[in-house]
């Protein structure tokens, strides 16, 4: 029977070939720019550590107090960043399973060949726990040691892309590289690696970023040698003393910090350690407020960043929007078209066709307007995910991609949504009386 | 015309009608929202910085150094290094000025501060109002192209240099003429002392820039123009330079700048894409979003109004047809061709009104869903009526074509029985 009604609805939608180009034409640009919006946004609010991201937790510590409140949207959170002396002290105590205090660097790096010009480099200071908590993934050696991390050991690990460019891709764990004009040891080559956004340091880029991540040094070596931080540096006061030794004695916050609690007690455990923490910096008169700390996981940080762009959001919506005006459109045109047919119902019912072969004949109709329609729509989302590139920021861009779960889900929307609209009309179109139809004739 | 045969017809219609005044409203308060946001982001991507925007180059750059800048010997050594670099750009053919800088407008990479009229700490007090700070040398005004409508520019006598790190303030400061209403109100600034970052150094203001952006980028909208000058070569790993060059050289500049700072000194990073760049493309750069959130609001209202123009095609000509037998009739009863015509007219502009109606309500409830949800700002109820007409007219234009068809029915019609 459903061969028959396909038979049938190509039948009526050859007959009306405008109507039924009007209405593929609108399921399909509706689609398209849903699905296209979609992508994007699909690509900004994924992820980036899947497996574990209920793991990963950000502790924030009110250590401005007062003074860092009564700003434009300022919601009683506490800075998103932390000050030096907090980062140090926690990193002291290490409660947590896995823990790492990290600062943005952006050193010069020498190539060993003449001749050739030194290059910048972007990165982070860290402590050893940072690659197994965050599953930085190693092509080569590993990350150094708590020991090394002890002793500012002169060590390194570099990115895929530095790797290729210094050793030409070779195992080069063991060689010496140079950074600001210092020899430093690679300890780990990692594989291509290029999270997004970049959760392990949003307050100092933002979440998404074109930069690259192509080098990693132990966390008190990049502060024994005076390497100073390249990402943000916020301060509710100047900081009494000048340079680098004086923004790590100052309130000013410029490091991100990130722990690894397996499990709800574990994170229970931690936050009572940190409102300890501040509690006991109250006593000792550093604070002089109540403890206001917050440990949110991976994607309530996300969340409370803002790191998804209020533009693709809003894009989204509209789009979406677009979409509903393409479907109540669509249900017009399918009304019109079926009852049109109501000569041809009354007949088919007069000759004992139940309502249910009726629903059955014109829902298959909808579908095949709705599969028409996302087919369009799939070849107009591929042009679309093409051309965003031309309008969005280029680190937002390069993130969306047609692949096959959109590809699916452009056809499924389509044929769903359009099923959807055809479902009064179809409704309307099996109340046809088929006395009076046959009648008035 | 008699309105009430009309809407008795409308009637026997209600789900078509429903449904297009329902496209209509929707269409109306999508394409009032989408239309005030991109007016919002051409109004934002068109104003103009205050600088000379064109024949300007940025150079950035960062020297291979031990060093981080903090000791006495560490700024001295960048010091000379930048100053180096100073000469060797203002030796190049075709350069008008060269000044160092730490930023400049739409570069989106801030320095920002505090300026208040008493001493003392508090970054966050109320007294203070935030500034973003363009450290340079004398040539920086010139280099910019930026005008002083009052007091003077700094000489090369009171140029200093400090590390990056270093918290002094300096003695003299050139202010935007927007700050310095902020702060003097009343009478001119010229002369005036403030007090930067809540320090105790007095800060006198010799001259008043007319405009000038601060760097930031997609924040910083309470101090969009409250940018000051300070005549201080800051000296740190990394340095920046802006270059002014005579009118159609920039591109011969921009290509001779790389090889002649290596040339002068190799034990240097300089970026093989970014390390020139000319001020059209920061701006092209920094607008990027808003001018993609423009285009994609552009494709979107034009697909919902053909998409609208074309549902209302669609359906009024099912209506003609289904009434071919009806107008032949009123043909035959004496009806002008004009009054079938006005007849559909007439039905589309009491269908569009009514959903119109419901769309201004919709449109305006989107706005404040969006204000609340997005910080978008408040859309001005023109934007509405405007659309409002948008769609009415819209409506008419569609209808025209099976309006002009049913006029065309011949009165015989009636006649015949099928």
């Amino acid at each position: 029977m459903l061969g028959y009604y396909v038979d049938l609805a190509i039948r009526s939608l050859k007959r009306s070939p405008g109507l039924t180009l009007l209405m593929i034409l609108a399921v399909g640009f509706g689609v398209a720019a849903s699905m296209t919006t979609y992508s994007v946004f699909r690509a900004v609010s994924g992820d980036p550590i899947p497996w574990k991201s209920s793991q990963l937790y950000v502790p924030q510590i009110e250590m401005w107090g007062p003074k860092g409140h009564g700003g434009d949207g300022d919601n009683g959170d506490p800075p998103d960043a932390m000050d030096y002396t907090d980062a140090i002290a926690l990193m002291r105590d290490h409660r947590a399973k896995y823990q790492s205090a990290m600062y943005m660097i952006s050193p010069s790096l020498v190539p060993a060949q003449a001749g050739k010009h030194p290059i910048n480099v972007g990165g982070h200071a860290v402590y050893n726990e940072f690659f197994p908590m965050t599953d930085a993934p190693f092509q080569y050696g590993s990350g150094w040691s708590a020991a090394e991390d002890e002793q500012r050991a002169a060590v390194a690990v570099i990115s895929d892309k530095i790797n290729q460019k210094l050793f030409g891709g070779a195992n080069s764990v063991g060689k010496t590289i140079n950074v600001d004009s210092k020899d430093y040891r690679v300890v780990g080559v990692l594989k291509p690696w290029n999270p997004q956004p970049r959760f392990y340091d949003v307050s100092n880029t933002g979440g998404f970023t074109t930069n690259d991540e192509d080098l990693f040094i132990p966390f008190l070596r990049g502060i024994d040698v005076g390497m100073a931080n390249s990402g943000n540096t916020n301060c509710v006061e100047t900081p009494t003393q000048s340079g680098f030794k004086g923004l790590q004695e100052s309130s000013c916050i410029w490091m991100s910090y990130m722990v690894q609690l397996d499990d709800a007690s574990a994170a229970k455990a931690y936050k009572s350690y940190l409102d300890g923490y501040a509690q006991e910096q109250q006593h000792a008169g550093r604070f002089s407020w109540a403890p206001n700390n917050r440990l949110r996981n991976l994607p309530q940080w996300l969340d409370a960043e803002h790191v998804v762009p209020t533009d693709t959001e809003i894009s989204l919506l509209v789009a979406i929007g677009l979409l509903v005006v393409c479907l109540v459109n669509t249900a017009g045109l399918l009304l019109a078209k079926f009852l049109r047919r109501s000569n041809e119902i009354g007949v088919r019912r007069a000759l004992g066709a139940p309502r249910a072969a009726i629903y059955a004949q014109f829902l298959v109709e909808a579908a095949m307007v709705g599969f028409s329609g996302g087919v369009l729509g799939l070849l107009l989302t591929g042009i679309g995910i093409h051309s965003v590139s031309w309008v969005l920021p280029k680190d937002i861009a390069s993130l969306a991609r047609l692949d096959r779960p959109l590809l699916l889900l452009t056809l499924l929307v389509a044929v769903v949504a359009t099923v959807l609209a055809g479902v009064y009309p179809t409704f309307r179109a099996a109340r046809v009386q088929p006395a009076w139809q046959l009648k008035s004739n | 015309m008699s309105l009430h045969p009309i809407l008795v017809a409308l009637r026997k219609h209600k789900a078509g009608v429903v449904l297009i005044a329902l496209q209509i409203a929707l269409t109306l308060a999508i394409v009032c929202n989408a239309v005030f946001i991109i007016y919002s982001r051409i109004e934002k991507v068109n104003r103009p910085t205050g600088i000379n925007e064109t024949n300007l180059l940025l150079v950035e750059q960062q020297w291979v150094s031990a060093s981080n800048g903090d000791s006495a010997a560490g700024i001295q050594q960048f010091d000379s290094l930048l100053r180096n670099d100073l000469d060797t750009l203002t030796r190049l053919p075709d350069v008008e000025s060269v000044a160092p800088i730490n930023s400049i407008p739409l570069l989106n990479s801030s320095w920002t501060g505090g300026i208040a009229l008493k001493p003392g700490p508090g970054l966050s007090d109320k007294n203070n109002v935030h500034t973003a700070y363009y450290f340079g040398d004398e040539h920086m005004v010139d280099t910019l192209g930026v005008h002083i409508v009052a007091g003077r520019n700094f000489t090369s006598a009171e140029i200093n240099n400090k590390g990056m790190r270093d918290q002094s303030e300096p003695n003299l400061v050139i202010v935007t003429q927007d700050l310095a209403k902020k702060l003097f109100p009343k009478d001119s600034a010229v002369g005036k002392v403030v007090y930067l970052d809540g320090s105790n150094t007095p800060s006198t203001i010799i001259g008043i820039v007319e405009r000038m952006q601060i760097p930031a980028v997609g924040w910083g909208d309470n101090f969009t123009w409250y940018s000051t000058l300070v005549p201080t070569r800051v000296n740190a790993i990394f340095s920046r330079y802006i270059v002014r060059t005579r009118p159609g050289r920039l591109d011969s500049v921009r290509r001779s700048i790389v090889p002649a700072l290596y040339n002068a000194n190799p034990m240097r990073v300089l970026d093989d894409d970014d390390a020139v760049r000319s001020f059209t493309d920061i701006r092209e750069n920094a607008y990027r979003a808003d001018v993609g959130m423009a285009v994609l609001m552009g494709v979107v209202c034009l697909i919902l109004l053909a998409v609208t123009a074309a549902g209302i095609v669609g359906l009024t000509s099912f209506w003609v047809g289904q009434r071919h037998r009806q107008i032949g009739v009123r043909r035959a009863l004496g009806a002008r061709k004009i009054d079938i015509l006005h007849y559909f007219q007439l039905e589309n502009l009491m269908i569009a009104g009514g959903g119109a109606v419901i769309g201004i309500g919709l449109a305006l409830g989107l706005n404040r869903w969006l204000m609340s949800s997005f910080e978008m700002q408040r859309m001005p109820l023109y934007y509405v009526l405007a659309g409002l007409v948008v769609v009415m007219v819209l409506g008419q234009l569609a209808v025209f074509v099976p309006a002009r068809r049913a006029s065309n029915v011949p009165p015989v019609v009636a006649t015949r029985s099928v």
